[in-house]
């Protein structure tokens, strides 16, 4: 579970699941990312920590290449999002932030709408929607339609949704907004464990700073720029700070975030 | 594989014709769904051109003539005439919605899950209008079923075959449309907005109501806003198909406006154009 912060790193052979270098962006005038740069290493679980407006979103628009980078580059698995978007985004599984399920439809059909955007065919679908909904407990619900679901229930859903086309590299924007204590938990229960069993390699952009382990890595994210990057226990040390949150505002020279609504 | 990530790397690489295949039908299957599960959608754009033809041409019918003019060889009943102007209302209509399901998905975030797809974007915004010009179909023949019943019918039944491939193409034109519309314009989140500035004036300012002879005895800059107008064009279009023949110069113009709208419309949704960067970062 190595953070990688250096990408040419000679003695790295396998690419990062994830690589920023130097990504810049502004609308406008207004600068929204400021030479942002690090990497998420396969089987490990990463938290992009901010505040709002600190840039997550637009880092995750850029990322999933709702919009072009303007200068530095990103790359998943080392396909760089811009030149080869086809072959980054099929590496790359997302949950955003806000509910992209039809209600209207099934489970089954949300999830058969979204094999078909990857191109994978009825019965291939059919087979890993069985094994994704599996993974989060969902398996026996398939029929039912996405309006009767609870907010948790939904969020699992996307997440298995995101699995579908089994990347090796997960992104979710703040997926436990709006979710109650147990939701939250079991969501993040769900990922972690698809780390440990399936080392796939995650992003998880959140400002609540309890969702946090000192197993993680961190990298955190305040109006545009990077503060630090590494393990929890570095940046906490590296801070002066006896723990991550205290570390975390030393930093962004925010009082106490834990429970703020966005 | 012992490695995760290598083994991610081992995918193959790049897309095959069935992937593609498999896309279409599924965003294709996705909206016909979509629209089977929403009635009232459905309900009112079978409403709407059946109001005008009930109550509006059947209160015309006296005050307008309509006279002998091609691809008719009788004079006909005034509801005959605007039949083929409602059908493309009923895909203006359509387009419209569709592209402002898509500014509404935009935020819901479904045309994000789209966009996230590894597929081209321009094969993917093209399947998308693909399945809305799908939906148009079906509400113009359900339509057409209601006229028939009516009496309102092509002198031959294959008209009702000629008409669709004219329907497929004034359907997609449509949809490229409201989809270069809903990259631009910000305040179509408005619906009242797109029927005021957008679907009032084209379909008024065409030969739906009236044939463009009669525009020019009324008005001649009318008529020359009306020449202008490719609405006019897909009705001329759908008219004659409906009749088993084929107007050139319509076929040529919805064909060039179909080609210029959606060129436009992926140039507008191309991520390093920006245009949905302005709208994000407001």
């Amino acid at each position: 579970m190595s953070f990688v912060t250096q990408t040419t790193d000679p003695a790295m052979a396998a690419p990062a699941a994830l690589d920023v270098v130097g990504v810049s962006h502004s609308y406008g005038k207004r600068k929204a990312l400021d030479n942002v740069s690090f990497s998420v290493s396969p089987s490990s679980f990463a938290v992009l920590l901010g505040l709002n407006g600190a840039g997550k979103s637009s880092l995750f628009s850029l990322i999933t290449r709702l919009f072009a980078t303007q200068s530095g580059a990103i790359r998943i698995f080392g396909f760089d999002v811009g030149r080869t978007p086809g072959e980054a985004l099929r590496r790359l599984g997302v949950v955003f932030q806000a509910r992209t399920l039809d209600l209207d439809l099934s489970i089954a059909q949300n999830l058969a709408y979204h094999a078909a955007l990857h191109g994978i065919g009825v019965r291939q679908a059919r087979e890993r929607m069985q094994n994704v909904l599996e993974q989060v407990e969902m398996a026996d619900r398939a029929k039912d339609k996405v309006r009767d679901l609870s907010g948790g229930e939904m969020r699992r859903v996307e997440i298995a949704r995101a699995l579908l086309h089994r990347p090796h590299m997960l992104l979710l924007d703040e997926p436990t907004v709006g979710l109650d204590i147990k939701a939250r938990a079991d969501i993040l229960a769900h990922v972690r464990g698809l780390v440990a069993r399936e080392g796939v390699g995650v992003l998880w952009a959140t400002h609540l700073i309890d969702e946090v382990e000192t197993s993680d890595d961190v990298v955190i994210l305040h109006r545009g720029r990077l503060l630090d990057k590494g393990n929890v226990g570095e940046v906490a040390s590296r801070a002066g700070a006896p723990d991550i949150g205290s570390a975390f505002a030393k930093l962004t020279g925010a009082s106490r975030i834990e429970g703020e609504s966005r | 594989m012992t490695n995760e990530a290598s083994n991610a790397a081992a995918l193959a690489k790049g897309f095959g014709v069935a992937q593609y295949a498999i896309c279409l039908k599924g965003v294709v299957w996705r909206e016909a769904l979509r629209f089977l599960h929403q009635r009232e959608r459905f309900i009112s754009a079978l409403v709407r051109p059946l109001v005008w033809l009930f109550i509006f041409a059947a209160g015309f019918r006296s005050v307008l003539g309509v006279s002998i003019i091609p691809p008719y060889d009788t004079y006909v009943l005034y509801e005959v005439y605007i039949t083929p102007g409602l059908m493309a209302m009923i895909q203006l209509f359509n387009g419209m919605q569709s592209s402002l399901s898509m500014v509404y998905d935009r935020e819901m975030g479904n045309m994000r899950t789209l966009l996230v797809s590894p597929l081209p974007r321009w094969f993917l915004l093209t399947s998308r209008l693909i399945a809305g010009a799908s939906v148009s179909l079906l509400q113009v023949y359900a339509f057409l079923l209601v006229a028939y019943l009516w009496e309102i019918e092509p002198p031959s039944l294959w008209g009702y075959v000629t008409v669709l491939p004219a329907l497929i193409l004034s359907g997609l034109m449509f949809g490229a449309l409201g989809m270069l519309l809903s990259s631009l314009i910000k305040q179509l989140e408005n619906f009242a907005g797109v029927m005021n500035f957008v679907i009032f004036p084209m379909f008024f300012a065409s030969s739906a109501l009236y044939p463009l002879w009669r525009v020019k005895e009324g008005g001649p800059w009318l008529a020359f806003f009306c020449e202008l107008n490719p609405f006019t064009y897909a009705v001329e279009l759908i008219r004659f198909a409906f009749y088993q023949q084929v107007d050139p110069l319509a076929l040529a113009v919805v064909l060039g406006a179909t080609i210029v709208f959606l060129a436009a419309a992926i140039l507008a949704y191309d991520p390093s154009r920006g245009m949905l960067m302005r709208r994000e970062g407001l």
